[in-house]
């Protein structure tokens, strides 16, 4: 699984004023290298993977990879945007609700009821909030359009009144936690605790055929790439600038004329339908969802994935939480009496020594050659470096 | 211009994804029989089978300990000569006390260790999760844990209690102490929502009031308001469901709120001797429980278990009713392929039918039906050594009926 650890383009890692290409790289030559890049990237995930891996394996891949978009997302709140998102896992959630209900209710034929209704629920009708979800026309849509409302409907009341930091953070956090216990108290209508399992079919398609696995899997590698071709176009446009400039001076951009709570607003409803596209794919990979996937401690570990990778680069969420989902499958697989100590001291190690990330690898071996570059580029990342250093704990 | 860019970026990716779509199309879910099952390895001279429990997160404390039980029937049976001749080869995976985690690791057991069987999983939720990965890869579970009832997969064996073999027979003996009126708690997820569902459709049918019906978020530790409220309901028993820790928050409170069990007993379906002691002896005393097995349960059979379980372990692990369900369902599966001659799950499946073992809770027999085992139902008390007498028993095997099909009052359940 390693292999999906394409080398970063250099352009990823440090990004170009808006509006004009760094001196001394020709615009051409940084296309060119994003386009290899992501060309690279393309036969990795199609071609490489497919051939080298097992059935087992690549669903696993495939799981990995959606949690990589929660992190491509979260890549753009905290890392670029500064907003630290303890509670991804709520859009996640409603993302994998959405799908699940929907093929729930495909599985169940034209007027028929999801199994566990019958069975804990003693409903003689359709609840009335599960019926749109019977139609792909709503519920494709609404896998993304629904976490982007909730984001938009909370993040307008906290970012207009400033709130940020730890407060936002547990704020979150609050809300995945408070999603949790409505899922688990309403047994009868979501299945409660054991969430929507046992999904049989993807739009007609058998799931249990590995060739639809395989299909599925396509699909997710296909939409994580298209994510991150958005995502690079984001950062490296006036928007994105922007963006980092209200992460690091949030007042300063005010005096500037501009509304931060706006630009924050942007980036927190983009990540949560990137987190809600990832619930919907994670759902037909897995074929469950359920409140163990979205609450307190998932939401973390989306987190833990992209500070391991490097938050503020656009590949370093996508290795982490790739490299991070890997190392707990293989690691519980090796040592499944003592993962968890190795999987914690692997944290541990990685933000202690390398608090950029597994992407500031790269950085740090150009290190000689920033310095080697005129005063203002390298003081440019030297101040990234710190700011990233000093901002985890009040992020 | 950078937009433009972006959309052909974009444009270009989802060529590729439509055309990675389109040569590769399965079967549709309106074929027949598209998935065949993974057949399990057995072509050296041993066979593996899959141990599946938590071996960390919250249900580590109890899945460790079914763990072991396994563990010591597998070495029992290797001793013995192993089946068909063949050594058995444990292959343990952590569930991690997450769900989806279970579905992930009974995946790899099957497709990439290719075991004859798996044995594990506690909690409900873990077993749905687990279930549509068994069905798919036709392979076999045994799930040794009581449970809610209201399931029959064809590739799940359940040897722990159904419904009818533990609450059913609670509820009857609380009836026969005079109980006529029930106070209901529990943790807040599948097992205690749908017993208690059970219970009230009990109670209605049986003249029994119940008084009130409160869930607790699995972990909590926070009982005051609801022992305040069962003590002010006056209720002659509670019937408690409550899982792990929030059990000793919940008999502290009871206790320091002034009631007992000569007052109004509690009745727990998920104390067993392990939890007892975590709990500790003096906040249950006199409390009773609904088993099936108790470490005090007499017999050759027992005392054999549990003085092999001690020699292994040590001799303060106490024995309890999931642990010698997991024994005895490795001897079950044993016995079952001996039966049919082959570790394959079809043949395995239907010789299971009327297969008995001389289990430590006594006589079981395996219900190729329902792929349940009839089982003994015991009341126990909780004495001060924290182990549990029996204080009444079915006086013989109860046979399984998941559905609750043969009880009138539940015809509306399922």
């Amino acid at each position: 699984m390693t292999a999906v650890t394409p080398a970063p383009p250099s352009t990823a890692v440090r990004p170009a004023p808006a509006g004009a290409v760094p001196p001394g790289r020709p615009a051409g030559r940084s296309r060119l290298r994003t386009l290899a890049g992501f060309a690279f990237g393309a036969a990795l995930l199609f071609a490489v993977a497919p051939l080298v891996l097992s059935d087992f394996r690549l669903a696993l891949l495939a799981k990995y990879l959606c949690v990589a978009m929660v992190a491509v997302g979260i890549g753009i709140a905290w890392g670029r945007g500064g907003m630290l998102t303890l509670g991804q896992g709520v859009f996640f959630g409603l993302g994998g609700y959405a799908m699940a209900m929907h093929l729930k209710l495909a599985d169940a034929g034209p007027g028929g009821m999801p199994d566990f209704m019958q069975l804990y629920g003693q409903l003689d009708e359709l609840p009335l909030w599960w019926r749109p979800f019977a139609s792909p026309w709503f519920a494709l849509p609404a896998t993304v359009l629904l976490p982007m409302a909730v984001a938009f409907g909370l993040g307008s009341l906290v970012f207009r009144r400033r709130v940020r930091g730890a407060y936002f953070a547990i704020l979150s956090q609050a809300l995945a936690a408070a999603m949790v216990i409505l899922l688990i108290g309403q047994q009868g209508t979501t299945g409660g605790t054991n969430g929507l399992t046992d999904i049989k079919g993807f739009f007609g398609y058998d799931l249990d055929d590995p060739v639809n696995q395989r299909m599925v899997y396509f699909i997710i590698a296909g939409t994580l790439l298209a994510l991150l071709a958005l995502t690079r176009q984001l950062i490296h446009s006036r928007y994105g600038e922007l963006l980092v400039a209200v992460r690091d001076g949030e007042e300063r951009v005010r005096f500037l004329g501009y509304d931060p709570a706006s630009v924050k607003l942007v980036a927190y409803v983009v990540a949560a339908g990137m987190a809600g596209l990832a619930g919907a794919l994670f759902v037909p990979a897995v074929g469950i969802i359920s409140p163990a996937l979205i609450g307190i401690v998932p939401s973390i570990e989306f987190v833990i994935g992209v500070a391991v990778g490097g938050r503020a680069t656009l590949l370093g969420p996508v290795l982490g939480a790739v490299a991070v989902a890997w190392a707990r499958t293989a690691l519980s697989e090796r040592f499944p009496g003592t993962w968890t100590y190795l999987q914690g001291l692997l944290f541990v190690v990685v933000v202690a020594f390398l608090p950029g990330g597994l992407a500031s690898l790269w950085a740090l071996a150009r290190r000689r050659d920033v310095a080697a570059q005129p005063l203002r580029r390298g003081r440019l990342s030297l101040g990234r470096r710190r700011a990233e250093r000093t901002e985890v704990p009040a992020a | 211009m950078s937009l433009f860019r972006g959309r052909r970026i974009l444009a270009g990716a989802m060529t590729l994804v439509a055309a990675a779509a389109m040569t590769a199309c399965g079967s549709k879910t309106t074929d027949e029989g598209g998935a065949t099952g993974v057949t399990a390895d057995v072509s050296g001279d041993t066979v593996k089978v899959g141990l599946l429990n938590s071996l960390s997160g919250t249900m580590a404390i109890s899945e460790v300990t079914v763990r072991d039980s396994i563990m010591l029937a597998v070495e029992e049976i290797n001793a013995a000569g192993g089946v068909l001749g063949k050594k058995i080869q444990p292959v343990g995976e952590d569930g991690a006390s997450d769900w989806p985690t279970f579905a992930e690791k009974a995946e790899k057991l099957i497709s990439e260790d290719r075991v004859a069987a798996v044995f594990g999983c506690w909690t409900s939720a873990s077993r749905k999760a687990v279930k549509p990965v068994f069905e798919k890869n036709k392979a076999l579970l045994f799930y040794p844990v009581q449970y809610e009832g209201l399931e029959q997969s064809p590739y799940i064996f359940y040897t722990g209690a159904t419904t009818n073999q533990q609450i059913v027979p609670g509820l009857d003996y609380l009836k026969s102490q005079g109980a006529k009126s029930v106070y209901l708690v529990g943790s807040d997820y599948v097992f205690p929502r749908t017993a208690n569902k059970i219970i009230k459709a009990y109670a209605a049918a049986n003249g029994m009031t119940v008084l009130g019906e409160d869930y607790a978020p699995l972990g909590s530790t926070e009982f005051g308001t609801i022992v305040n409220k069962v003590k002010s309901s006056g209720a002659d028993a509670v019937f408690n469901t409550l899982n792990g820790d929030s059990n000793v928050a919940f008999f502290k409170e009871y206790k320091s709120a002034g009631l007992s069990a000569a007052a109004m007993p509690v009745v727990s379906v998920s104390i067993a001797e392990e939890e007892v002691k975590g709990i500790g002896t003096q906040y249950l005393e006199g409390q009773l429980t609904a088993w099936n097995y108790y470490q005090t349960t007499p017999g050759a059979a027992n005392s054999k278990f549990v003085a092999a379980y001690k020699a292994k372990y040590g001799a303060d692990k106490p024995t309890s009713d999931p642990m010698e369900a997991a024994y005895v369902a490795v001897h079950l599966w044993k016995a079952m392929v001996e039966k049919a001659g082959a570790f394959d799950v079809e043949k395995v499946r239907s010789a299971s039918d009327g297969i008995t073992f001389d289990a430590p809770e006594g006589l079981v027999t395996v219900d190729g039906k329902t792929q349940h085992i009839a089982k003994t139902a015991r009341i126990g008390k909780i004495g001060a050594d924290g182990l549990i007498t029996e204080v009444w028993n079915s006086g013989k095997p109860v046979a399984p009926d998941p559905y609750l099909k043969t009880y009138p009052w539940a015809s509306g359940l399922s």
